[in-house]
């Protein structure tokens, strides 16, 4: 019997506005601990919060780009639990009547597309951060308050997602939208961009769900995989012994590498929800929705046909760019040095992507920056390395960050275009080689092949391939 | 509805409030006279009326995104109970 994975995400967004949800405080990130709080954020009594209109804005552009319903009509609420990182004791959110619901995004796979449902989108305020270790010592627990009122969208989708796959290329296709949009940096490390993820098993073909388990802790985009990886497995093999599935949230363990149960005592949820009497209820009105939907940037669906356009690349290699924003950046950046956009494109799609791969990092994480591609390209093309001499130089420069030219000068890789040289070489390899020349004669031009390929064997790839080509059939032809 | 000791524990524990057992009593028996009182709602027809969140007329009461100053961090932890450095001092949350 096979089972199916049903997944579906909570993803927490930062927005990047310059104040915070309620109150004027500043949300930039790194400051001093406790700098950036005042009476509002800090939960004291008798204060009003006030709702910032480019948050509500940066929440209508993220439903639009999500194909959302904006609400006309939505409202604040106070989910209440007490934790020291939440100084009011209520979180403000929107349970009830959230300010977007209902959309999907079309997400890219590797074989054609998926669309996941958005259940809806909410803004709310984000709690501060609780430090355990550290600077804290045993016994207790320090309290920064700066994070504490910063705006966050959380986008919930419907539980669409039914692999690996499907749930990796929706984080990026959001992330992507997000940083397109402009709305949120996206930066995970700083925890602008969080994921929550809930997961069950169930029988091919059945159409009820599973009970879910929900997932936290998940701080990286490897983490959502490893983890959702992890309780695929644990989850399957429990089902399979005939065991049954707790409803219940789990925490990722990332030194273990594990999921493990949360105290039921942290995990009894009774949020006791209620109208947030302090803040009036959000109208948004058509002429506001279309004011924003005027002012929206470029989003990847848009930047793909403008890609296929401009550069006049194939739809696939168009898909491939954009998929990844920073990917596409380096492309135009590269594109913008050196003009030969298909070129380009082949070697990120190929050389580029596989060795990232390889090396397991994504384009941020690595060391080449465009201006170096481009340099190095510009010499494939000058023919000052061959194609396939290029491509080490290029592993070379994944590792090392350096230029294409110092690497070959270190190397000793630079193309042999010394015709007397590559003459010379033929000339041994035509000698040693009687059976191929008398194949060649016969009309058997594969033989051609195989002494290009003796010559570049030889040279150990730098000889210049159509010097080469050139001097071969003339060699050969006048043996005829 | 009728509010049992057992539903007067669980409040008293969201709310972290510490009820001996008469005022489990008491508060129980209070809880339920409220909530009969406000049953009486319950006679009304309130087929077309809209749920009330808010009782204030108002809508859309926004600011702009501008950066006002904060507190200073020594404003902002003076009421803190406990503190170390620059940051409020807390009983160690996770075990």
């Amino acid at each position: 019997m096979q089972y199916e994975t049903v997944i579906g995400l909570e993803v927490h967004a930062g927005l990047s506005t310059n104040s915070k949800i309620f109150c004027g405080c500043s949300t930039k990130f790194g400051a001093s601990p406790n700098s950036q709080t005042c009476p509002v954020c800090l939960g004291l009594p008798g204060v009003l919060p006030v709702l910032n209109e480019a948050a509500v804005e940066d929440a209508i552009k993220v439903a639009l780009a999500l194909n959302c319903q904006v609400s006309p009509y939505s409202k604040f609420d106070r989910k209440n639990y007490y934790y020291p990182d939440l100084p009011k004791n209520y979180q403000i959110s929107q349970n009830y009547l959230p300010v977007a619901f209902k959309g999907y995004l079309d997400v890219p796979l590797e074989k054609g597309t998926k669309r996941v449902g958005i259940d809806n989108i909410h803004l709310e305020e984000d709690a501060g951060k609780n430090i355990h270790g550290g600077g804290a010592d045993a016994g207790e627990s320090l309290v920064d308050l700066n994070r504490a009122g910063i705006p966050l969208i959380e986008i919930v989708t419907q539980p669409d997602m039914r692999s690996l796959e499907e749930v990796e290329k929706f984080m990026i296709s959001l992330r992507d939208i997000l940083l397109y949009l402009g709305v949120c940096d996206c930066c995970m490390e700083e925890g602008s961009l969080r994921f929550e993820a809930n997961i069950s098993l169930r029988l091919e073909g059945e159409s009820r769900l599973g009970n879910r388990v929900e997932m936290k802790n998940l701080n990286s985009f490897k983490m959502v995989s490893k983890a959702l990886q992890h309780e695929m497995r644990r989850q399957g093999e429990v089902l399979k012994e005939g065991g049954h599935i707790k409803a219940e949230t789990r925490l990722w363990d990332e030194e273990k590498e594990v999921t493990s149960t949360m105290r039921s005592k942290e995990e009894a949820h009774d949020y006791r929800y209620f109208p947030e009497p302090d803040l009036s209820p959000l109208i948004i009105k058509d002429n506001w929705i279309d004011r924003v939907r005027k002012a929206m940037p470029e989003l990847p669906r848009e930047r793909k046909l403008r890609f296929s356009r401009e550069y006049k690349i194939p739809e696939y290699d168009a898909q491939v760019l954009i998929a990844d924003k920073y990917l596409a950046d380096f492309y135009e950046d590269t594109v913008k040095l050196f003009p030969e956009a298909k070129m380009v494109s082949n070697w990120v799609m190929g050389e580029l992507l596989r060795g990232l791969k390889e090396r397991n990092i994504n384009i941020e994480e690595c060391l080449l920056p465009a201006t170096h591609f481009a340099n190095m390209l510009n010499m494939i093309k000058k023919g000052a390395i061959s194609g396939r001499i290029a491509k080490d130089v290029f592993a070379e420069m994944l590792d090392t960050g350096k230029e294409a030219e110092e690497i070959v000068k270190e190397k000793g890789w630079s193309q042999m275009s010394d015709e007397d040289e590559v003459s010379r070489i033929a000339d041994e390899i035509i000698e040693k080689n009687p059976q191929s020349v008398r194949d060649f004669q016969g009309g058997k031009e594969k033989a051609l092949g195989f002494f290009i390929g003796q010559v570049m064997k030889v040279t150990r790839g730098k000889a210049n391939p159509q010097l080469v080509n050139k001097l071969l059939k003339e060699k050969l032809g006048k043996l005829k | 509805m009728k509010i049992s000791k057992d539903d007067v524990k669980q409040v008293a524990r969201l709310a972290r409030l510490r009820l001996t057992e008469e005022e489990k009593e008491k508060f129980g028996k209070q809880l339920n006279q409220i909530l009969a009182y406000v049953e009486k709602l319950n006679e009304l027809n309130i087929e077309n009326v809209e749920p009330t969140s808010h009782v204030v007329p108002l809508t859309n009461v926004l600011r702009k995104d501008e950066v006002k100053p904060s507190l200073s961090e020594e404003e902002a932890l003076a009421n803190a109970p406990e503190r170390k450095g620059k940051y409020f001092k807390v009983p160690k949350i996770i075990e």
